[in-house]
């Protein structure tokens, strides 16, 4: 049988929505047919009886009074509903609730303003422009997202280097950042071995074989697969070097990648030399020339490059290209200059400065080396062989008669552009009888001449001989020494040492990016725009991170996408 | 090209620098431009009398019959059908209304005066709960209720507020959000501050203590009588920032209950985009489901587009119940309008959001792209007139409005 079952509370004061909420709760009980839960004002009361609700207790409640009405398709219903109220009422609520979730960049930088990065991995279509907003907030992007045209990309890096921004993909899928794993990234131990890599599976491997022989990770930096094309001409792995030559954490650098193409290649070798660290270099199927140049070692396979780089960062080699006091040289000097009397000692040298200087020109033929136009001119990195033909026409032999070496030199030395004299001194039988009484003199006056124009003239010589020759080694070196030239007695470390030095000189121009090292040494905190299981493993990592709950703009209407574009 | 940035800095500007004070009370013929003798001003963008739904019919209606243009409902409707009375939108005549906002000729409204820019907005009476015409009830005990606040408490206030020397609405207002209101739905802290401004001024100027009495106790006991003045605050704030060259910020959203409508500054007050109003989501009184309600109704929305109500949420946690319950969801539902605005309030702040200020200039080109409408919280009417309110709760505007207005804006300003 239908009844209705009324209470009345008297002094109880709740919120009207609070009641609202009530009534719901009771009509939605089992056999409840309707219910009123009201302040009894008249307004109230009134409504109650249009519903059929007010009983004569109820008629006399007053405006103070909270009046809880329930019919119900039995009396025992009705009062079951009755004897729920203070359970609905009291029922704890969770007081925290969900965190906002932003809709924006904008509005996430606001709520994490520390954030430095962001994540981005939604459908590629869309991903260009999320991170282009990101740009525009100042912030580097890790681009997982693949589907991102080659135009795009370029136009994103340009953006992006322009503002010493990092943008690292698309098609990223890790990076470690101060031990930091971004994406798929491996949990790998500290350390200080820096990586550069189109990232993905390649860089996972390196990090975590490094890991597991007992070495670390400084920072992983993620390039993207095109990075190294022609087309982007590997602007996110030159930003990525320079960050990692500038970062104390990192001593030794892993360069890893598909395939370059030459250029590209050629430039980030060359960067590489320039860097002051090793560097353990792996282009998947590049044929490179030689195990090493000085600082950099090429391994073809991801297991050497692994064990190469973890026995460096072991034993780190003691001297490299960037220690060199360049203090007393003009801008303007960038040159070596070499003036040979020993034909293969010139030859060879020749090898060893073609790997660290761009651009050589001599009197004698090798591949890759220029010819020089006049032989009495220098022109760039020059060397010479003073005892071609084209010299002894009527002269003896430069190792006995050092007259036109003598006055080459004097002739280097008024040349604004020349940093470096490399000289060959050989002894023995039959050879000038003191040469260093006459070079010494020479290179002191070459010196001061420099200096009297504001410059800097470097001399090192490579002497060759033994301590029972008639000239005696140490009589020669001593006087070289004290006329300010470096010695040295091997041949290749007298050429590597001038070559290195010199290339030092022209660092501006290796085409490194000015990167802020902030980047590096401000704690990891990200926004994380696409898969929220990025962001969770950030927040797993100790990071700061905030997921935003992002949708595609416009809700995917193209035309108002394009013209909202315009009206930026 | 022009640079919409600026434009809308500027606008939201006006906004933030509005200044409005309760100056006075006058009647709507007298007061209010362009009021006519066979005219009445209703709720939400233009409508036809075919095309009105039973909450607007009923006050219409209600408002013959106390006008006394028409004796019965069949001579009211007979009038409207014959366009005898004109129809014509609050917002046209610088004024608003809550609910069907219908506005006659004889009807007192308040005086709100910007301060800052120099125009002033109007707004009727607030009627209390329940059966009122506003909700399209004209019963006779409605009927009676109108006529005795604009005998005997209309009056009154007219003095009371010239004996006050104005009312800073703005610092009201501002008080109030710190009290626990958001200035739409809930109003119960900003009508007692009025109470606490007006009271000693209505007992200074009102002869008849008992008269005095009854309008105190009128007053007091409807939380929703500070609503009608903050409304006419927020016209004249909206008004001073309406007609910036450029400008994508939003100066009007209204609902006559059939349609919703918008006006942007940038597109001037001539040009309103309209689609169909949609039916609130909420909490209904005894006796009321969601199957009764009217689609939105009401000039109310003005809080939103000047910064309060809805986007205040954060403010009145007593009402998150609207937001589905926690007041994390009420400082979320504030978090995201921050997501389509221009900016933040200087004067109208949050104290649950670290005093920062409310989410204020509603950009269209933020609402599109973000795929994020206004919210509005709102009260909710039957659908056949003369029921009255049945609720209260969350709406939203459709999407497409704010996308013809896009569209609209680019042509004007050759973005295409």
């Amino acid at each position: 049988m239908e009844s209705i079952q009324i209470e009345i509370r008297t002094g109880a004061y709740y919120d009207s929505i609070v009641l609202m909420q009530l009534q719901q709760e009771l009509a939605s009980l089992p056999q409840i047919l309707d219910s009123g839960v009201v302040m009894g004002t008249p307004t109230n009361k009134e409504l109650l009886a249009q519903s059929g609700l007010l009983l004569k207790q109820a008629e006399n409640a007053k405006g103070d009074d909270l009046i809880i009405a329930v019919k119900a398709s039995s009396e025992e219903s009705a009062k079951h509903a009755l004897s729920q109220v203070d359970n609905f009422l009291n029922r704890k609520r969770s007081v925290s609730g969900q965190d906002y979730s932003p809709k924006s960049i904008e509005t996430a930088i606001s709520m994490l303003p520390s954030a430095q990065w962001v994540l981005v991995s939604v459908p590629g279509k869309h991903a260009a422009d999320v991170s282009r907003e990101a740009l525009r907030f100042h912030r580097h992007v890790f681009l997982y997202s693949d589907n991102v045209t080659l135009e795009e990309e370029k136009s994103l890096k340009e953006e992006a280097i322009q503002k010493g921004l990092l943008v690292m993909g698309p098609d990223c899928g890790t990076a470690i950042i101060q031990g930091i794993g971004l994406g798929f990234a491996n949990k790998i131990r500290k350390g200080n071995i820096g990586v550069v890599a189109a990232s993905g599976t390649g860089l996972q491997t390196i990090t975590s074989r490094i890991h597991q022989k007992g070495a670390g990770i400084s920072h992983a930096i993620g390039t993207g697969g095109r990075d190294l094309s022609e087309e982007i001409g590997a602007i996110t792995a030159r930003q990525g070097l320079s960050l990692l030559q500038k970062d104390p954490q990192t001593q030794v650098i892993v360069f890893i990648s598909k395939p370059p193409g030459a250029k590209v290649a050629q430039s980030l070798i060359h960067i590489a030399k320039n860097l002051g660290k090793p560097v353990v270099i792996n282009f998947l199927g590049y044929p490179c020339p030689t195990s090493s140049i000085e600082n950099v070692y090429f391994t073809n396979t991801l297991e050497k490059t692994v064990q190469k780089a973890v026995e460096l960062s072991q034993n780190l080699p003691k001297t490299t290209a960037c220690s060199y006091d360049l203090k007393g040289f003009h801008p303007e000097q960038k040159y070596l200059r070499g003036l040979f009397s020993g034909g293969t000692l010139g030859y060879e040298a020749l090898f060893f400065l073609r790997d660290y200087l761009p651009c050589i020109s001599s009197n004698m033929s090798i591949p890759g080396i220029q010819s020089l136009k006049q032989v009495s001119v220098s022109q760039g990195h020059t060397v010479i062989d003073l005892g071609a033909d084209e010299f002894m026409v009527g002269r003896l032999h430069p190792m006995i008669n050092q007259d036109t070496r003598l006055r080459r030199i004097l002739q280097e030395a008024r040349d604004p552009e020349c940093a470096m004299l490399l000289l060959d001194v050989v002894l023995g039988y039959g050879a000038h009888n003191d040469p260093a009484s006459e070079l010494a003199p020479a290179i002191v006056q070459a010196k001061e001449l420099a200096k009297s124009n504001g410059r800097r003239l470097d001399v090192v010589a490579m002497l060759i001989g033994t301590d029972e020759d008639p000239q005696s080694l140490q009589k020669q070196e001593k006087q070289l020494l004290s006329s300010g030239a470096v010695v040295f007695k091997s041949s290749e470390e007298a050429s590597c040492y001038a070559a290195s030095l010199t290339a030092s000189l022209s660092k501006k121009e290796i085409g490194l990016p000015a990167m802020n090292l902030e980047i590096l040494n401000t704690p990891f905190a990200a926004i994380n725009v696409g898969i929220q299981s990025f962001s969770d493993s950030l927040i797993a990592q100790n990071a700061a991170s905030i997921h935003l709950d992002w949708k595609p703009p416009c809700s995917g209407n193209e035309r108002l996408k394009n013209l909202l574009k315009k009206m930026k | 090209m022009i640079d919409i940035e600026k434009a809308n800095a500027e606008t939201t500007q006006r906004m933030i620098e509005a200044h409005p004070v309760l100056v006075g009370l006058g009647k709507a013929k007298d007061v209010i431009p362009g009021m006519e003798d066979n005219m009445l001003l209703h709720a939400g963008p233009p409508i036809t009398w075919e095309r009105a739904c039973g909450t607007l019919k009923g006050a219409v209606i209600g408002a013959l019959l106390w006008e006394g243009k028409a004796k019965t409902e069949q001579e009211a409707v007979q009038l409207m059908v014959e366009k005898k009375i004109k129809l014509s939108p609050c917002h046209h005549h610088q004024a608003v209304g809550p609910m069907a906002g219908i506005i006659s000729p004889s009807m007192s409204v308040y005086i709100v005066e910007n301060k800052t820019h120099g125009n002033r907005a109007f707004c009727n009476l607030n009627e209390g709960y329940g059966k009122v015409l506003r909700y399209g009830a004209f019963s006779q005990d409605v009927l009676d209720r109108l006529r005795w606040l604009e005998d005997v408490v209309a009056p009154v206030m007219k003095e009371a507020i010239l004996e006050t020397k104005g009312i800073d609405m703005r610092s009201l207002i501002s008080e109030a959000l710190h009290m626990g209101d958001e200035g739409h739905n809930r109003n119960k802290a900003g009508t007692l501050l009025f109470l606490k401004a007006i009271s000693p001024a209505i007992a200074k100027v009102c002869k008849n203590s008992l008269t005095a009495s009854q309008i105190l106790d009128f007053t007091g006991n409807n939380a929703l009588w500070v609503l009608n003045p903050i409304m006419a605050s927020c016209k004249a704030i909206a008004d001073s920032a309406m007609g910036i060259e450029g400008s994508t910020i939003v100066c009007t959203m209204a609902r006559n209950g059939t349609d919703f409508g918008i006006r942007i500054s940038g597109l001037g007050k001539e040009e309103w985009f309209t689609a169909p109003a949609q039916i609130p989501k909420g909490l209904y009184f005894s006796g009321f489901k969601a199957e009764d309600a009217n689609p939105d109704i009401g000039d109310s929305t003005i809080t939103e587009t000047s910064g309060i109500g809805a986007f205040a949420m954060a403010a009145a946690p007593a009402i998150v119940t609207f937001v589905s319950g926690t007041p994390k969801d009420a400082l979320n539902s504030t978090l995201e309008m921050y997501e389509i605005t221009h900016g933040k309030h200087r004067f109208f702040t949050i104290p649950q959001l670290d005093f920062q200020g409310t989410p204020v200039g509603i950009d269209i080109r933020k609402v599109v792209e973000k795929g994020i409408t206004p919210r509005v919280n709102t009260g909710i009417a039957h659908k056949n007139p003369g029921v009255g309110q049945i609720g209260a709760g969350l709406v939203r505007p459709p999407m497409e409005i704010f996308e013809q207005a896009l569209f609209a804006f680019a042509k004007k300003y050759n973005f295409e």
